[in-house]
Parts: structure tokens; C-alpha cells; sequence
């Protein structure tokens, strides 16, 4: 073992020279690019494409996907984005793609990843169902400050803004793009999903994973099976998911379906069966989830998000 | 002069660390934790002492932990620490009849090493332990259900059950107490002391000594070779002298 300890302190040593010979030696956080590269998916329509990875110092929370529609009355942004910097890097991008002015931005959910970025569109209309908002003023504080524990300096100076208009489902026309607001529920409790009934594209928000493990922390499966029963039905050409590749076909709500199914009949049977939660982060993933990116990680949050659920059901009171 | 202070400093902080010995995980309080819930006694790092638990605790207020003892005989009781919590200690266990297996949830404050340390009797405490990442905040939050107006119907209240089976038995308890730190401002320490599970006769099959960091309405999950002694049922008491007494549902 002893080895180990020369090498803390060899470390320890280092890092003391450094600092104290290279005062100005940090990253200068100028330098965090995100690499933003809008790829067009159709006629007007753009998506920047994250990462299928959770939130760490190298990504900065580039981890998911974000849109922008190109209207003829100005450019429609479908959610903000991890951060602050990211979201003025994202303003950036689509001005090298048009002129036009962002006219409105959507957040889809108030997880952070899909609304830090607000900030940076101050001024614009920001609009989401009246539960997402409710969410991000209750946690977005936390939000920002898990976000800035897990990526850093990428995150510096974020503030969370929630979204200042409830917007009502329906069809609204926005500079010759027909889009459809539809309300739905099941990753969080208010969950939007926009369909561009002109190109035909749906923004699915987060009810809909394609290739990265789904997240729970405000999940119902229930009401989610339910959303993605409905999306299901809905004529679109291209989906794009709220983490992972657009797809143009069903694939990307089937593997959230069968993801979901499987999920729930795991955590109900080890509960009756009565396992403990220290004993599920082990348990078998079948083999059609076992190899999509953070199986095994959202597995074990999810034990940890739903698994009280289950257990209650089982435990009976006696005096 | 300063820079060659903190040079001398670390070399010599280092020979200390590995003089006090090997800990597998590297705590930094692991030399002054050993002095102080152990004192001169020998202490081995054991693999048949097991805790398992979650990489990075998702919930921080309910971190699920189990403690597993596989093939150490003469168990006199275990201890179960973390490191870094404002709070160290988080509970002990003798098992009198169950197995010597707990499982059970608690509060991390931050990252820490999570160790359960088992007296054999001959005096050797037998160690083990796993890192787990937290965000924080578990410890100096108050209890989520300070927020209703109605936990004191609640408190004290037991639910249950048992899976029996002929190799070994599961029992299941969750109790509802707000397993107050005393750390959140305002809120004085309330928690519960001490569980034992007994049975028709009176005879204890375990019995549990609880602190702050354990979650609140603590889940506790035993383990019993065969099937359960009959007419189990859970006593205990908080540090308010509030009772806890319970038949455990079959």
C-alpha cells in the first residue's frame, strides 16, 4: 500500500508547485466550447444534439438535445439548454444559420438540462405548462447547484429562470409553422411535446429516449406509458427525443415502452419478493437495455426514485 | 519559506498516513475514527465483512446500505460508521439468533466511506466498507415530514411483514419517526435509540442501537436462517422516551 501514499503525496506536491508557480494556470473558462453544431433534420428545422452521457466536467451538460425552428416571424427555440454558456453559444449558432431574431423559446420540462439556458434569452417570451414552471421555481435553485457540482466551471454563473408565460395546449401559427402544444405527463408532471404539424417533426421533450437509459427522479409510469400511448398515435415524420438520435420512425417510443415495462414489473417483483434497495444495484438488465449508455447508473437512481412505491405495498401495519 | 513549509508539512503527513496503516479506502479520518471507536484493539480489513450499497447515492436523505457477515463466526456486535458525516456513527447491531445481516438506509452529508467494524470474540474488530458519492445535505435538512402538521399521529407506528422461507426468512420493518439530526437549524436531536426484535417469549433475536443518520421512517430489513420464530415483534424507544411496540406482520 505504501506505494499509493508516495504517489498522494507526489500528487499532493505537484499540484502545490503548480499553484503556486502558475497562479493564472486554471483553464480560463473562455476556453469552454461546447461544440455546438446545429444539423438540419428538416425544411426550417435544426437540432443540436448532446451527448449521451450524464453530466461531468468534460461535457458541461452538452448531454441533450435542443431545437430551433427558423420561422419567417423569427426563430422558435425548443428548450434552453444546461447552462448559461451554453445557451449563448446556442444563440450564436443559430444566428450563423439566420439573421432572424429568437422570437420565442419552449421549455419542454423543468428538468436542467432543458431550461438553465433561459438566462441567456432574456427578453424573449418563455413559455411551458404552468406544472413545469411550478417545478423550476421550486428546484431550480438545487438544480443549478447539482448541475454546478457535477460540470464545473461550465456552469458558472447560471441562474435558474423559469419560464415566464404559462402557455396553453393547442395550435398556435407561428410564422407560417402550424405547431401543436400538447400537454402531457409521466417523466415529470408537466411534460410538453411540440409537433411542427408543417414539417411534420415532433419534439418529444424527454418522454421519449432513444439510446440513452431513461430518466425517473419525477417520474409516474403509469401516466408515462399512458403519454407515449398518445405519441404513438401522433402523425409525425421525424421524432426527435429528448436525449439520443431523431428517429423517423417508432423505434425510439418503443424502446421507452418496453424500458418503462420492464422498469416497473423489475422494481414490483424484487418488492414483492422483498429485497432490500442495497441489494437491486446488481440485479440482471436484460439484454435488449443492458448495452444502452448508463443502463446500469439510471437503474440504480431509479431503485432509488421508485423503489419506496413498491415496498409500501407490501408492508402491512399490525399494533 | 512558506512553500517549504507545506512541502515539509505534506511529507510528513504522509509518513503518517502510512504508518497508521492500509486503509482500502483511503479515508482521511480513518486514523483518528479506529482511535476512537476502537481504541488499541487489532483491527484486520476482513472481505467477509460486506456493505453494499449505491456508487452515488441518489437521495441523499435515503441512502439504502446493507451490511452482510459471511463466514465470520463469534460475532459479539457491529458497528457501522461514515467517515465523513457530521455525524460518524450511524448504528449497531447484535444479532442474538437472526443472521448477522442488516439492511437499512441513512443520511450522507457528502461523499464518505461507509464501514461496518465487527467484534469477533475474540476481541478483533473485522472491517469493511465501500466509498459512496453524495451531493450532500442529508444530514443538516430537515426530515421531510416536519412539513406536514400531522407526523405525531404517525410517530411510532410500524409496518411489516415476513417472507418466510425453509434455507432463511426475511423480516421487514418500516417505523415512522422524523429521525431528527439536531444539525438542521431549530430542530432539536429526535431520534430513535434503540430496536429489538423479540419473540412470544421475550427473547431478543436482535437488537439495534440507532443514531441520527439513519433515515427517516427508517426501513430495517433481517435475515433468519429457517423460518422466523413465532409471535415476533418489534420494541423499542426514541431518546423523547416515546415507546415503540409492534407485532410484526406474518
Amino acid at each position: 500500500m505504501s506505494w499509493r501514499c508516495g504517489c498522494r503525496a507526489a500528487g499532493l506536491l505537484l499540484t502545490v508547485l503548480l499553484c503556486g508557480l502558475l497562479p493564472g494556470a486554471a483553464v480560463a473558462s473562455d476556453d469552454l466550447d461546447y461544440g455546438l453544431t446545429p444539423r438540419k433534420v428538416a425544411d426550417d428545422t435544426w437540432v443540436l444534439i448532446g451527448k449521451t452521457e450524464d453530466f461531468n466536467r468534460s461535457n458541461g451538460g452538452n448531454i441533450v438535445n435542443t431545437a430551433f425552428i427558423v420561422t419567417t416571424a423569427g426563430v422558435v427555440v425548443i428548450d434552453s439548454g444546461p447552462s448559461r454558456r451554453y445557451a449563448q453559444q446556442m444563440r450564436r449558432a443559430i444566428a450563423r444559420v439566420t439573421e432572424k431574431p429568437v422570437i420565442r423559446v419552449f421549455n419542454t420540462h423543468h428538468h436542467p438540462d432543458h431550461f438553465l439556458g433561459n438566462q441567456a434569452f432574456a427578453g424573449i417570451p418563455t413559455s411551458a405548462l404552468a406544472a413545469t414552471i411550478a417545478g423550476q421555481k421550486e428546484e431550480g435553485g438545487a438544480f443549478t447547484d447539482n448541475v454546478y457540482r457535477l460540470s464545473g466551471d461550465w456552469i458558472k454563473g447560471t441562474e435558474p429562470v423559469p419560464a415566464g408565460e404559462a402557455l396553453r395546449p393547442g395550435v398556435q401559427s407561428i410564422g407560417g409553422h402550424e405547431l401543436e402544444l400538447i400537454s402531457l405527463s409521466g417523466h415529470t408532471a408537466g411534460d410538453l411535446v411540440v409537433l411542427d404539424r408543417s414539417t411534420g417533426v415532433l419534439f418529444a421533450g424527454d418522454l421519449v429516449f432513444y439510446q440513452r437509459a431513461p430518466t425517473t427522479p419525477h417520474a409516474s409510469i403509469a401516466q408515462w406509458l399512458a403519454a407515449l400511448d398518445r405519441l404513438a398515435a401522433v402523425p409525425y415524420r421525424l421524432l426527435v427525443p429528448g436525449h439520443g438520435d431523431p428517429v423517423g420512425d417508432g423505434r425510439a417510443i418503443e424502446q421507452t415502452r418496453r424500458y418503462l415495462v420492464w422498469l416497473e414489473d423489475a422494481l414490483r417483483r424484487a418488492a414483492e419478493r422483498g429485497d432490500e434497495m442495497s441489494e437491486l444495484f446488481g440485479l440482471a438488465i436484460p439484454a435488449e437495455f443492458a448495452a444502452i449508455p448508463l443502463a446500469r447508473e439510471e437503474f440504480a437512481r431509479s431503485v432509488a426514485h421508485l423503489y419506496r412505491r413498491y415496498e409500501s405495498e407490501t408492508l402491512r401495519r399490525l399494533r | 519559506m512558506l512553500r517549504c513549509g507545506i512541502l515539509v508539512f505534506l511529507f510528513w503527513a504522509g509518513a503518517v498516513h502510512a504508518a497508521a496503516g492500509d486503509d482500502p479506502l483511503q479515508s482521511p479520518q480513518w486514523t483518528d475514527l479506529k482511535q476512537r471507536y476502537l481504541g488499541a484493539a487489532r483491527v484486520v480489513f476482513d472481505p467477509r465483512v460486506v456493505v453494499t450499497g449505491p456508487k452515488v447515492a441518489e437521495d441523499s436523505m435515503n441512502v439504502p446500505v446493507g451490511v452482510k457477515l459471511s463466514g465470520l463466526a463469534d460475532v459479539r456486535r457491529v458497528l457501522v460508521v461514515a467517515d465523513l458525516n457530521p455525524i460518524v456513527k450511524v448504528l449497531e447491531f447484535s444479532a442474538q439468533g437472526a443472521l448477522p445481516v442488516l439492511h437499512f438506509r441513512m443520511k450522507l452529508q457528502q461523499g464518505s466511506p461507509v464501514r461496518a467494524m465487527a467484534e469477533t470474540a475474540d476481541g478483533v474488530w473485522h472491517v469493511g466498507g465501500i466509498w459512496i458519492d453524495a451531493s450532500g445535505g442529508g444530514c443538516t435538512a430537515p426530515s421531510v415530514g416536519r412539513g406536514t402538521a400531522n407526523w405525531h399521529e404517525t410517530l411510532g407506528q410500524v409496518q411489516s411483514r415476513v417472507w418466510p422461507g425453509e434455507q432463511q426468512s426475511r423480516v421487514k420493518v418500516n417505523i415512522m419517526h422524523p429521525m431528527d439530526t439536531g444539525l438542521a437549524p431549530g430542530i432539536p436531536a429526535f431520534y430513535i435509540e434503540r430496536l429489538t426484535l423479540q419473540d412470544a417469549t421475550g427473547r431478543e433475536w436482535m437488537r439495534i442501537d440507532t443514531f441520527e443518520p439513519v433515515s427517516e421512517n427508517p426501513v430495517f430489513s433481517f435475515d433468519f436462517p429457517g423460518t422466523p420464530p413465532p409471535g415476533l415483534s418489534l420494541v423499542g424507544r426514541d431518546n423523547n422516551g416515546n415507546r415503540i411496540s409492534a407485532r410484526v406482520a406474518q
